[in-house]
């Protein structure tokens, strides 16, 4: 059984949540990353999202793209990620999601980046910029691997779309918060109850919402509605502010730990 | 016409398609839907062609560049002069368009991104004459490339927003104008000023700027009883070139030659010859060809033009050249402002410096077609917005001598 599928099986028997932090890889560096993903996951963590650095991260906002500016100086690669995971794997059983724009993975070819992402011990890959309709080939090379693919679902998507979506989309369904793009909200989408509710009707398999969520207040109000809450900018901002300092890795954990006891 | 392309996912061959957050394909959905039913609606059509004819100048006209083709020794050169549209560039064909469907969809704004400014002016114009509310994204290199142009779009009453991202030219526009989109999208259609992005926008520009093969082809058959045996156009994301292109795509006779920037030269690395150097990939919406590196990191580019400085490119080209109905070349920077300055002193007309490097490979072509061919180019703007740029390249104010030795200086420091 795929790692994910594991992770809300366990949570849903327990009514819990899953908190689900995400962090551009090699931002400052790999080996801090490394060191986050295993804090993360022993302060309370379910999921973690890897964030591949690219030059033109087209859905993220500035907090997101200063990240992986910053990654990408470093020399950051896809194949640098995929190693990364194979170094946190052999110390800890936390599911890991990839997100990644489509190009990178194009150019090391669908099928080498499925084989190598299932080697490594990637649990699943999410491509903002590859809807249900140009991914076929990806997910079955992926599905051979053992990885799976997670879609999005966003306030405009048609009863339609959200069937299609509900549909392919393996592991969890990432619902998108708000029109735009990533980073940090003063609030969460009023009518996310509503919307949650017309994607609950077309599927039962675990929903988790990002984009906007930042607050420990946010993540509260938000877990009581999904079965995962995605933290992003909110952490990486702080990756930001405490650059390479000796307590970076120690700081960022403890904001993780209050994120995941605000889920009671 | 019965080119069946793209198919109904918007795919030419294997290229194009839609490459794009989920927020927005809903959206896009919609609007190839209002665009589809606009296009067979008679009343939208008549709408069209009344602004194109009244406001913006069409028909342009087929010139036959008498200098020019005895400076060649033959083949006639014909110049099919969108220069001469409203705002200086074949821009308005679409942003009239685009504006038009726009209002028709209920939208109260419009953005764009723009590189040498033209698409940015184009759509300023369109959204002033309609009343809409009108943004446009700019990297910062290219506002200081082409300053009159973000003057021009601030009289239009647009809001200019500059990019500081990246390499700070159209690439990064077109990123911030995507983020614009995706949070605006309920009353925002986004402008895409090339024939590039995701379906339905590669269809949809070019059938908008299908206007100028459209004339074209009937103007030089008047002219000459026969179709041409070459067309040229610049390519950056490649509206000016598809839609000369396009109404030519089934004569077999007539070659289509698009020409890219080749800035310093492809061993120089500072070029935007997708072509020549890139490989495919996905950019802004659509699979077509890019320039990347081995990481699928999209590389900066280089070109004296800002309207060609860009990494991607349109995907039906790239279906053309897989197929091997177009072919596509560069020259350098250097040959661009020798084209430059070749028709300002030949014909009096100064092009815009995109569409000088088509004037540029005319010069390599000539000899190859010969004497009794006839080669028809698109000069898809005026160069008005690029005179402060050379006369800066080249180290002077171009008071104090004409173009001709300024460019002249340049070639022989």
């Amino acid at each position: 059984m795929n790692r994910i599928d594991r992770c809300f099986r366990d949570l849903r028997a327990a009514r819990g949540k899953a908190l689900i932090p995400f962090i551009t890889a090699g931002d400052p560096d790999l080996s801090t990353t490394r060191e986050l993903a295993w804090a993360f996951g022993e302060a309370g963590a379910d999921l973690l999202e890897l964030g591949v650095p690219f030059s033109d991260p087209l859905a993220d906002g500035t907090t997101i793209q200063r990240a992986s500016q910053r990654a990408l100086e470093n020399g950051v690669t896809l194949k640098g990620v995929i190693g990364l995971v194979e170094q946190i794997r052999a110390r800890s059983p936390i599911p890991i999601v990839l997100m990644s724009y489509v190009n990178p993975i194009l150019r090391m070819g669908a099928r080498e980046f499925a084989r190598h992402a299932g080697d490594a011990g990637v649990d699943g890959i999410i491509v903002p910029d590859l809807p249900p309709e140009e991914a076929q080939q990806l997910q079955a090379y992926c599905t051979t691997a053992q990885v799976h693919t997670i879609f999005l679902a966003a306030p405009t998507s048609t009863e339609a779309r959200l069937r299609r979506i509900a549909e392919v989309s393996q592991g969890y369904i990432y619902y998108v918060a708000l029109k735009g793009v990533t980073g940090a909200r003063e609030s969460v989408q009023s009518d996310l109850e509503a919307s949650l509710a017309r994607l609950r009707r077309v599927t039962d398999k675990p929903i988790a919402v990002g984009f906007g969520i930042s607050t420990v207040a946010q993540v509260s109000h938000v877990a009581a509605l999904a079965d995962g809450v995605i933290v992003g900018s909110a952490i990486v901002d702080r990756i930001e502010q405490r650059g390479r300092g000796p307590e970076l890795v120690e700081d960022v954990a403890a904001f993780v730990r209050a994120l995941k006891q605000a889920m009671g | 016409m019965s080119w069946p392309l793209p198919d109904r996912e918007g795919h030419f061959g294997r290229y194009g398609g839609r490459y794009v957050p989920e927020t927005l394909m809903a959206p896009l959905e919609d609007l190839e839907r209002a665009y589809r039913e606009a296009e067979q609606d008679p009343a939208f059509q008549a709408e069209l062609t009344y602004y194109l004819e009244r406001y913006a100048g069409r028909p342009t006209p087929l010139y036959f560049a008498r200098r020019l083709t005895e400076k060649f020794g033959g083949p006639k050169v014909y110049l099919k002069r969108e220069d001469l549209c409203h705002t200086g560039a074949h821009k308005i064909n679409n942003t009239l368009g685009q504006v038009l469907l726009a209002r028709r969809m209920g939208k109260s704004r419009v953005i764009a991104e723009t590189g040498a400014g033209q698409h940015g002016v184009a759509t300023a114009t369109a959204a002033a004459l309609f009343g809409l509310e009108c943004r446009v994204y700019m990297g910062t290199e290219d506002m200081r490339r082409q300053a009159l142009n973000v003057f021009r779009m601030r009289l239009l009453g647009a809001e200019v927003v500059p990019v500081e991202a990246g390499s700070r030219t159209l690439k990064d526009a077109i990123n911030e104008a995507m983020r614009d989109w995706v949070t605006h999208v309920d009353h925002t259609h986004y402008v895409l000023g090339s024939a590039l992005g995701a379906h339905p926008f590669p269809l949809m520009v070019r059938n908008f700027q299908s206007v100028i093969g459209r004339e074209a082809r009937a103007q030089i058959l008047e002219a000459e009883g026969r179709l041409p045996d070459v067309l040229l156009a610049c390519v950056g994301g490649g509206s000016n070139a598809i839609g000369l292109f396009h109404p030519f795509i089934e004569d077999a006779g007539v070659r289509m030659i698009g020409v890219e920037a080749g800035g310093l030269g492809i061993e120089s690395g500072k070029h935007a010859a997708r072509f020549a150097a890139g490989e495919p990939g996905v950019l802004h919406g659509t699979l077509s060809y890019v320039l990347q590196d081995g990481d699928g990191q999209i590389q900066t580019t280089h070109s004296v033009s800002a309207g060609l400085d860009y990494p991607g490119v349109g995907p039906e080209h790239t279906y053309l050249m897989e197929i091997g109905r177009a072919a596509y070349v560069w020259v350098t920077d250097e040959e661009a402002l020798q084209g430059f300055r070749l028709l300002a002193v030949l014909e009096g007309i100064i092009p815009a410096l995109e569409c000088a490097h088509a004037i540029a490979y005319a010069t390599r072509v000539a000899s190859e077609i010969g004497r009794d061919g006839i080669l028809l180019i698109n000069l898809s703007g005026r160069g008005d917005k690029d005179v402060e740029l050379v006369s800066e390249i080249t180290g002077e104010a171009p008071q104090q001598g004409g173009i001709r030795d300024l460019v002249r200086e340049r070639r022989d420091p």
